[in-house]
C-alpha cells in the first residue's frame, strides 16, 4: 500500500523573493525556496548543504548550466540542480527535493 | 667505489646553478661535495639586485638554501674563502687555515665592480653595486644624502640607478660613451631610453670622462669632468663594467687572459685539466659572458663532463630583454648591424616613445638582430627568428610596425613554424619540445607548464611567447582558452563594464537579454552586480539586484562556516571613541558574539544568527555607526598610524587623512576588495606599502604607493608619485581607481592587475598623471557620483519593511535554526564542531 500523498500550504508567494532563495520549515525539516517569476515556478530543495554540514543552501546563488537550473552553495559552491537536488561535482551527493505549486498567490508543498 | 672529491669555490649564481644541475643530474652520491661561499650567505639572485631597496628582503633574494645544500650531503662553508690552490698536491688553502685535497676543482668565483683609477675614487661614499653587504653600504651611505651619482650607463649602471632613485635621493648617471647601454643600444635606442629616464627624474650625463673627485662646496664631493664641468653630489656609485676574479688562478699559474679571466675550453676546462671554470670568471674563445644565463650553460657543461658526457659549451646568445625602471629594453643579436652586408629597418614612434630596429642579412631572409625600447612584447618573436634561421616573411618590417589592420595574421610568427628545438626560456634551457612534452604529460595550462618545466621562471623574458605557445598548443588540442567571463556572457569584465557604461544598462535582466543568454549563474550574477553598483550605485537590495549578491552582500555581513554571520562596524582610519567601543561591547554582550580585533583597525563580531542581523545593526547605527562593507568586494578599511598629532616622529596628520579618504571611498564597489594606509612618517607603522592603496606623509606633502598586497601573494606597492599635496593626492586616486574598476578582471586585486597591466607603472603614471587615454575628467566625475549617492546600507535597510523580510531564518515560523550551537572557549564562543553538536549542551538555542 503505498502512503498517501498531500499539499500542504507553506507560505505565501509574498514571503518569497524573486529569482532568489528563502527558506521555510515544514514540521521540523528545513526547506528552501528559490522563487523563478518568468516561469511563475517555485522550486524546493532541502536546507541542508551536505558539504559545509550547515542549513544554508536558501542563500545560495541561483543559475543555470547548460540550461539546466541550480543554485550554488554559498559555502564551498557546489551546484545543487534545482529540479532533482543532484550534486553537479559529486554524483553520489544530492539534496531532497519536493514538488511544489502555486494557488491563489500561496506556495503549496507536495508531502509523502 | 671511492668518491671523488669535488671542491667548488664560489656560490653566486652560476655556482649555485652547478650544484642544483649536479643534483638534478643525479651523480651526487659519486662525490665527496665541498662548497667554499666567501660571502657570509649562500647564492642570492644578483639579477633583481635592485628590488631590495623597494621591499625585496634577502630572504626573497636567496637562491642556495642551506637545509636544501645539505639535505644533498654538500659541505658548505659559509663565510670561508679559499685563498690558494697547490696544484700539484691537488689542495686548496683557504683564510682559516683549512687545507683540502680535491680530485676536482670548479672555480666559480665570479667578478668584482670595476672602479675607473680617477683620483678621489676611495673617498667615503664612494661605493660600487654587487652585493648585498655592497648594498646596505649604500643605504648606509644614503642616510642624510640628497645626491647620488652612478658612473656608468650600461645595463648594471641603470639598475644602480634605479636603487638610488628608490632611496629617494636626486639620481644622476654619469656615462663615457655618447649614449646609454652603448653595448646593447643604437643611437635611435640609446636616445629614447635617455628621454623615457629623465622623464623619471633621472638626469643623465653622457660623454662624461671624470678626472677627479674632490671635496664638494653643497655636497659632500664634487665631481670634476674633463670638458670643464663639474657635478656635487653625496654619494658616488661605480658600476663601469666587471672584470673577473681570477687572481687564485693567476698565483697557480693556469693560464690567465691578458685583460683578465680563467681560460677555458668548450669543455670549461682551464690549462689544468682537474681544474673547471665557470661563469664571470672564466674567458671562453677570448670572451668573458656577463650574463647569467651563458654561466647556467658552463655550470651544465661541466655536470656532464664530470660523468663522462661529452657536452660542449659553444657559445651563448647574448639577446637580453629587461625591464630597467619600469621601460622595456630589448637587444638581440648582431644589433648594431656588424654583419657584412646587413640591413636594417628602423620604427620610431615620438608619440608613443617607442623605437624599433630589425638588422637582417643582405639576403633579407634572415634575422640577425633587434633593438627595442619603450615597448619589447615582440622579443621573443624576434629571437626565435634570430636564434633558428627561420625565413623572414616577405616584408620583414611587418614585425615591427603596428599592426593596425588587426586582421593580417602573417606578421606574427607563426608559432607553429618554430623547429621542436627551438629554445623557449635560454636561462633554463627549455625548447619547445620540453614544453610539448609537459603538456602531453597533462600540464592545462601556463601555470603548470611552468612548474613542470621552469620555463619562464629566471628572467621571465619569454613569458609572453610561452603563454602564447602554451595557449596555441592547447587550442590545437581541443582545449579551449577562453576569456569569457562564463556561459552566459561571451565577454571579458572589462567587455561587460563598457557595455552597462555605454549603453546605460541598469540590471542584471536588461544585459542579459541584450546580451547575454541563459540564467546566468554564481559567477557572471555577482560580477554584473558590481559592475552596476561600480557604475550607478543603486542600493544593492534593490529588487532588481537582490539576486545577484553573494550571500555576504544579500545579508551584508559575512558567513562563518556554521551558516552564522559576523558583523563589522566601520571604523574611519582606526579611529574609535569609548562610547562607540562601549556601544560595540554592549552589542557583543547583548547577543553573546564572539569579539575578535582585526588586521584592518576595526572590531569584528561573530556568531549572529540571520534574523539578529537587523537588531544588532539598529543598535549599531543608534550608537553612530555604519556598515564597514567587510562583506563586499569593495573598500574595506584605510590603516592608520596616530600621526604628527601624537607621535613624536610623525610629519603630518595621517589619522585625519585616512578618516577622510576612508569617508571618501566607503562603499566603492570594485573587482575586488580594496585596502589603503596612511603613515605618518617614513618609519611607516600603517604598512601601508602592502596595501593597494598606501600613502606615507613627507617633509613637501603625501607620497602615493599604489598596488601593493599583504595577502596570499605579498607585494610592495610601487611609488607612484611623491610629495603630492592633498587635492592632487585625491584626483590621484579617483583617476586610478575608477581606471582599475573599469579594467580589473573579475576578482583580480591591483596588485595582480599591476603585475599584468601592458606598459606597468610607467603606462599607469602616464594615465592618471598625463592623461594619455584623455579620460580622466570623466574617470573624476564618475567618481563623484560614487560618492555623492553614498549611502549606509544597512541603515537603509533597517527602514526598510521588505528588505527586512528576508532576514527572517524561517518565512513561516519564528523558531531559529537549531543546527547552530556554540561551545565556550577562552570566555566566548565558539561553533561547535559536528561531534561536539552531538554530546553538547546548547548554550544559545532558543526554541
Amino acid at each position: 500500500m503505498t502512503k498517501q500523498s498531500e499539499w500542504l500550504d507553506l507560505c505565501s508567494i509574498g514571503d518569497l523573493v524573486e529569482n532568489s532563495g528563502v527558506c521555510a520549515l515544514l514540521k521540523e525539516q528545513q526547506i528552501a525556496l528559490f522563487y523563478l517569476p518568468a516561469e511563475q515556478k517555485v522550486y524546493a530543495v532541502g536546507q541542508y548543504d551536505p558539504f559545509g554540514n550547515a542549513n544554508v543552501i536558501s542563500r545560495g546563488i541561483i543559475g543555470s548550466k547548460e540550461g539546466k537550473l541550480f543554485v550554488a552553495s554559498p559555502l564551498y559552491k557546489q551546484h545543487f540542480l534545482l529540479e532533482d537536488g543532484c550534486c553537479l561535482e559529486d554524483e553520489t551527493v544530492s539534496l531532497p527535493v519536493w514538488k511544489t505549486q502555486i494557488i491563489n498567490e500561496r506556495v503549496m508543498i507536495q508531502t509523502v | 667505489m671511492n668518491k671523488q672529491n669535488l671542491v667548488v669555490v664560489g656560490n653566486g649564481m652560476v655556482g649555485h646553478q652547478f650544484l642544483q644541475s649536479l643534483a638534478d643530474s643525479g651523480q651526487l652520491d659519486q662525490f665527496n661535495v665541498t662548497v667554499f661561499c666567501e660571502e657570509p650567505r649562500l647564492a642570492y639572485d644578483r639579477v633583481y639586485l635592485s628590488s631590495y631597496f623597494s621591499g625585496a628582503t634577502a630572504e626573497d633574494l636567496a637562491m642556495g638554501q642551506i637545509d636544501v645544500y645539505q639535505s644533498w650531503g654538500l659541505n658548505v662553508l659559509i663565510g670561508e674563502a679559499v685563498t690558494s690552490i697547490d696544484r700539484d698536491a691537488q689542495h686548496v688553502h683557504t683564510n682559516k687555515g683549512t687545507t683540502l685535497f680535491y680530485d676536482k676543482l670548479v672555480l666559480a668565483t665570479g667578478s668584482y665592480p670595476f672602479v675607473p683609477p680617477v683620483p678621489g675614487h676611495t673617498r667615503e661614499h664612494c661605493l660600487v653595486y654587487r652585493t648585498i653587504e655592497d648594498l646596505e653600504a649604500i643605504k648606509a651611505s644614503a642616510t642624510g644624502a640628497k645626491v647620488g651619482v652612478v658612473v656608468g650607463g650600461g645595463l648594471l649602471g641603470l639598475e644602480a640607478a634605479k636603487a638610488i632613485k628608490d632611496l629617494g635621493l636626486e639620481t644622476h648617471v654619469v656615462e663615457f660613451a655618447p649614449r646609454l647601454m652603448a653595448v646593447q643600444l643604437d643611437e635611435g635606442g640609446g636616445n629614447l631610453l635617455r628621454k623615457k629616464i629623465e622623464d623619471l627624474g633621472v638626469k643623465v650625463h653622457t660623454g662624461k670622462n671624470t678626472q677627479q673627485i674632490v671635496d664638494g662646496k653643497d655636497a659632500y664631493h664634487r665631481m670634476e669632468f674633463a670638458d670643464g664641468e663639474v657635478l656635487e653630489t653625496d654619494l658616488i656609485l661605480f658600476s663601469a663594467g666587471i672584470r673577473p676574479r681570477d687572481n687564485l688562478a693567476r698565483d697557480c699559474g693556469l693560464e690567465v687572459g691578458e685583460r683578465g679571466g680563467i681560460v677555458v675550453d668548450n669543455n670549461c676546462q682551464t690549462s689544468d685539466q682537474k681544474i673547471y671554470s665557470i661563469g664571470e670568471c672564466a674567458l671562453w674563445s677570448g670572451r668573458i659572458y656577463g650574463l647569467v644565463a651563458p654561466g647556467y650553460a658552463m655550470a651544465k657543461v661541466v655536470v656532464e663532463q664530470l660523468s663522462g658526457g661529452d657536452k660542449q659549451f659553444l657559445g651563448a646568445d647574448m639577446s637580453t630583454k629587461l625591464k630597467l625602471m619600469g621601460i622595456d629594453v630589448a637587444s638581440i643579436g648582431d644589433a648594431h648591424g656588424h654583419t657584412k652586408g646587413a640591413l636594417s629597418y628602423t620604427y620610431n614612434d615620438q608619440v608613443n616613445q617607442i623605437y624599433k630596429k630589425i638588422v637582417v642579412s643582405e639576403t633579407g631572409n634572415e634575422l640577425l638582430g633587434a633593438i627595442l625600447v619603450g615597448e619589447a612584447n615582440d622579443y621573443g618573436t624576434l629571437l626565435q627568428y634570430a636564434l633558428n634561421g627561420i625565413q623572414l616573411p616577405k616584408n620583414p618590417e611587418t614585425l615591427i610596425v603596428p599592426n593596425f589592420g588587426g586582421d593580417d595574421a602573417e606578421t606574427g610568427l607563426g608559432i607553429s613554424a618554430l623547429p621542436d628545438t627551438a629554445h623557449i626560456c635560454s636561462c633554463h634551457d627549455v625548447t619547445k619540445g620540453a614544453i610539448f612534452c609537459s603538456i602531453e604529460a597533462g600540464a592545462q595550462t601556463v601555470c603548470e607548464v611552468k612548474a613542470a618545466t621552469k620555463a619562464a621562471s629566471g628572467c621571465g623574458g619569454c613569458n609572453q611567447l610561452l603563454t602564447d605557445l602554451v595557449n596555441h598548443e592547447l587550442e590545437q588540442r581541443g582545449v579551449t582558452v577562453s576569456h569569457d567571463i562564463c556561459e552566459h556572457f561571451a565577454f571579458t569584465r572589462e567587455d561587460l563594464y563598457n557595455i552597462i557604461r555605454i549603453e546605460e544598462i541598469k540590471t542584471f535582466d536588461g544585459l542579459l537579454s541584450k546580451h547575454g543568454h541563459g540564467h546566468g549563474c554564481e559567477i557572471c550574477k555577482p560580477l554584473v552586480g558590481s559592475l552596476l553598483a561600480s557604475c550607478w550605485n543603486e542600493y544593492i537590495l534593490d529588487k532588481p539586484h537582490v539576486g545577484l549578491q553573494d550571500t555576504n552582500d544579500t545579508f551584508m555581513a559575512n558567513m562563518q562556516k556554521d551558516g552564522t554571520y559576523s558583523v563589522v562596524p566601520r571604523v574611519p582610519g582606526g579611529e574609535i571613541t569609548p562610547d562607540q567601543l562601549i556601544a560595540i561591547g554592549q552589542v557583543g554582550k547583548k547577543y553573546n558574539l564572539y569579539t575578535k580585533v582585526t588586521g584592518g583597525q576595526r572590531i569584528d563580531l561573530f556568531g549572529a544568527r540571520l534574523e539578529e542581523l537587523p537588531e544588532i545593526w539598529k543598535e549599531l547605527i543608534d550608537a553612530g555607526m555604519e556598515t564597514g562593507h567587510a562583506y563586499g568586494k569593495s573598500l574595506r578599511t584605510v590603516k592608520s598610524c596616530v600621526g604628527s598629532t601624537w607621535c613624536r616622529y610623525g610629519v603630518d596628520d595621517s589619522t585625519g587623512l585616512a578618516i577622510e579618504l576612508e569617508n571618501r571611498y566607503k562603499g566603492l564597489r570594485a573587482p575586488h576588495k580594496i585596502k589603503f594606509g596612511v603613515s605618518g612618517c617614513t618609519r611607516e607603522c600603517a604598512e601601508a606599502q602592502s596595501k593597494d592603496i598606501g600613502i606615507i606623509a613627507t617633509e613637501k606633502g603625501w607620497n602615493l604607493y599604489l598596488c601593493g598586497n599583504g595577502g596570499m601573494k605579498p607585494r610592495h606597492a610601487d611609488l607612484f608619485a611623491t610629495d603630492l599635496d592633498k587635492d592632487t593626492l585625491v584626483k590621484y586616486i579617483d583617476r586610478f581607481l575608477m581606471f582599475y574598476i573599469k579594467t580589473g578582471k573579475r576578482l583580480q586585486r591591483t596588485s595582480v592587475w599591476m603585475e599584468n597591466l601592458e606598459g606597468g607603472l610607467e603606462y599607469l603614471r602616464k594615465v592618471v598623471i598625463d592623461d594619455h587615454l584623455g579620460m580622466n575628467e570623466t574617470l573624476e566625475s564618475q567618481m563623484d557620483h560614487v560618492v555623492a549617492t553614498y549611502e549606509c546600507e544597512w541603515k537603509r535597510t533597517i527602514e526598510d519593511e521588505d528588505a527586512l523580510k528576508r532576514f527572517r531564518t524561517f518565512v513561516n515560523s519564528e523558531k531559529t535554526d537549531n543546527n547552530i550551537v556554540f561551545i565556550q572557549e577562552r570566555g566566548q564562543i565558539r561553533p561547535a564542531t559536528e561531534e561536539e553538536k552531538a554530546v553538547a549542551e546548547p548554550i544559545k538555542m532558543i526554541m
